[in-house]
């Protein structure tokens, strides 16, 4: 009995005494930021498999020929691979034109949505007018609403464009814009475009999360409200900035919503052409087989993610942390 | 001295603020509520179209659409009610996830910008060109055999046993509820995550956005990391949180059947199929707007913003 408590007083002795304390405590940290670091390692791990699981079979299946598409064999990688899908794809998307034309209309667009956006966004952010609740909750509404309820109307509009009898009283006739890329331009520009109000409202928050010290220093150095917006409020939601940048790229990238609507000509968007692929393979190679047109609609799939791809790995640098903090003095 | 005539200080900003807004309330008037109050006339009557493609006739006919839509229609109360549920059973899972991972995201670690990069992609891949050409594809597939687009889906579908795991939690005596609702989360991680892309980087935006002077003042004050979150994180990024329910709502509405109703209503047209659409679409649009708005509304009285 005498000799169990004495073991259990150098036990004791040993992991409580103060010299051991700070082992102990090293010990308890290595483990618990080792497990940590196994748990992120694994769920990272593990999500990035659900993600691309089904992108890598569609990478490998865009490489595979005829016989391997029908081979039981083989899974994932081809026996004998070939390009000819990729080559066909590029031909029938008219791939580096197509490309070119899709881009100066997306930035064109990127560019006009970043900046009235966030304008908008300002203003409700950091004034306050009579009706300011009711216009933000016309703001909430916009992006709620379904577009293909005001789709109908919205052609007739563009249709028959013809604001407040100006362009009869010029021209004679109301203007037909179909087929043209003014109207997205136009609707953009008043900040309607696609998804402009979620882009308002990302803005808003941003906005508002930032600290009124920075303006009023402004304010005392006696920059005016647009000086104040752009060159100091912008600047610091740059976070914000890069993600409507990138949304804002992406979606007007794969809308095929507003392209159609607005009959824009498949030679300067890209989504549309992608979405008939399938059918224009068919046609141009007469292919029948849907399983080998499959493989068709991959790797032009694969093409048409790749640039949008790149551009946001280029822009996520950005992301860099103390851009923001930076701002903050106290 | 001259008495200074004029504006007072506020005044002056709120009209600053009504040039600032002044592009949007413009757009928003001439594209959106000349378009709605169209789209209202469009559900209130009988629509016929000349096929000069001119223009469109309306013919007032009262409620009938909406009593239709409601009454005899064969499948909107049941397709309605079913999307608002899928709604509310995503949105909670999806904020939390996105959470998690953008935090997950946001610490250094190597291979981030890979990793980031992948966590992109779903944005990319729910794009509509690709479900399009996707869907496109499909038509065409129905007529011959799909074999390997099969495998694929089988491969991301993994075979997981879920019967084995629910026997296993259901000796946990947890009520049976919660049990489903969390396998049936598990079992659609790839929708979730599919659905999350946009979450994450809005989350990842907004967590770069806390100055890191409030971290350093918890540790100095002794904080623990999970003391950290809820002090410190959660608060500042629960204005996000809002963009990201306003997001997700309006992301699973706008692809729920309800709207793919409407649209396909839509798109049968006739003199009939307009009005009908309209109609769809404006109750649809009003339900969820109203949610959103009570929702919204109770959390934002919760949110604290930094000024």
């Amino acid at each position: 009995m005498a000799k169990f408590s004495e073991s259990v007083k150098t036990l004791k002795a040993v992991f409580v005494s103060p010299e051991y304390d700070n082992d102990r405590r090293r010990t308890a940290h290595l483990i618990k930021a080792f497990l940590l670091g196994l748990f992120k390692f694994i769920v990272i791990i593990g999500i990035s498999y659900v993600i691309l699981g089904p992108i890598i079979g569609m990478i490998s299946n865009s490489f595979f020929s005829d016989e391997d598409a029908y081979s039981a064999l083989v899974y994932l990688i081809p026996q004998s691979p070939t390009l000819e899908r990729y080559q066909a794809s590029i031909k029938v998307l008219n791939y580096l034109t197509t490309l070119k034309n899709t881009f100066i209309y997306v930035l064109i667009l990127m560019a006009i949505q970043v900046f009235m956006c966030s304008m908008v966004g300002y203003g409700f952010a950091r004034y306050n007018f009579p009706l300011k609740k009711l216009w933000f909750g016309c703001v909430v509404i916009m992006i709620v609403i379904p577009v293909n309820t005001i789709m109908l109307p919205l052609y007739m509009t563009f249709r028959i464009f013809d604001p407040f009898n100006l362009v009869t009283l010029i021209k004679g006739e109301p203007m037909n814009l179909m087929a043209t890329s003014i109207p997205m331009y136009m609707m953009t520009f008043f900040a309607t475009g696609l998804r402009s109000g979620l882009y308002i409202y990302i803005f808003n928050q941003f906005f508002r999360g930032l600290p009124k010290e920075i303006e009023e220093a402004a304010f005392v150095d006696g920059a005016g409200s647009w000086y104040t917006y752009f060159f100091i409020m912008l600047v610091n939601a740059l976070p914000s900035v890069v993600t409507v940048a990138i949304f804002s790229l992406v979606w007007q990238y794969n809308d095929t919503f507003y392209a159609s609507l607005f009959h824009l000509s498949d030679t300067s968007a890209i989504s549309i052409k992608i979405s008939t692929l399938a059918d224009n393979v068919a046609n141009a190679y007469s292919i029948t087989d849907p399983n080998i047109l499959e493989l068709y609609t991959y790797a032009g799939i694969i093409l048409v993610i790749l640039p949008v791809l790149l551009i946001y790995c280029v822009l996520q640098k950005q992301f860099i942390e103390g851009v923001e903090r930076s701002g903050i003095v106290g | 001295m001259k008495k200074r005539r004029g504006l007072t200080l506020m005044q002056k900003r709120a009209i600053t603020g009504y040039i600032f807004i002044l592009p949007w309330l413009l757009g928003f008037f001439y594209f959106y509520v000349r378009s709605i109050v169209m789209s209202v006339q469009i559900s209130l009557s009988t629509v016929t179209l000349p096929d000069d493609g001119s223009g469109y006739q309306v013919t007032f006919s009262g409620l009938k659409n909406y009593f239709y839509i409601f009454q005899e229609h064969g499948s909107y109360n049941q397709v309605l009610v079913s999307s608002l549920g899928d709604i509310v059973v995503d949105v909670p899972l999806i904020i939390f996830f996105s959470l998690l991972m953008a935090m997950i995201l946001n610490t250094k670690f190597k291979g981030r910008t890979l990793v980031r990069a992948i966590f992109f992609l779903p944005v990319l891949m729910n794009s509509e060109a690709i479900l399009d050409a996707m869907s496109s594809l499909r038509n065409l597939m129905q007529t011959g055999l799909s074999g390997s687009s099969s495998e694929l889906l089988e491969a991301s579908n993994s075979g997981v046993n879920v019967d084995y795991y629910m026997a296993l939690f259901k000796t946990l005596a947890l009520p049976d509820s919660i049990l489903d609702y969390v396998v049936g989360a598990v079992g659609r991680i790839s929708d979730i995550i599919s659905l999350s892309g946009v979450q994450i980087v809005i989350f990842i935006a907004g967590l770069q956005s806390i100055p890191g002077s409030l971290y350093e003042v918890a540790k100095i004050e002794g904080a623990t990391t999970y003391e950290t979150f809820w002090k410190v994180t959660f608060p500042m990024v629960m204005p996000h949180i809002i963009t990201n329910i306003v997001y997700t709502v309006v992301d699973s509405f706008t692809n729920a059947e309800i709207v793919t109703l409407a649209r396909t209503t839509f798109n049968q047209g006739g003199t009939t199929g307009y009005g009908y659409s309209c109609a769809m679409s404006l109750v649809s649009t009003v339900i969820v707007c109203t949610i959103l708005g009570i929702v919204c509304g109770w959390i934002s009285k919760h949110t604290f913003y930094y000024n």
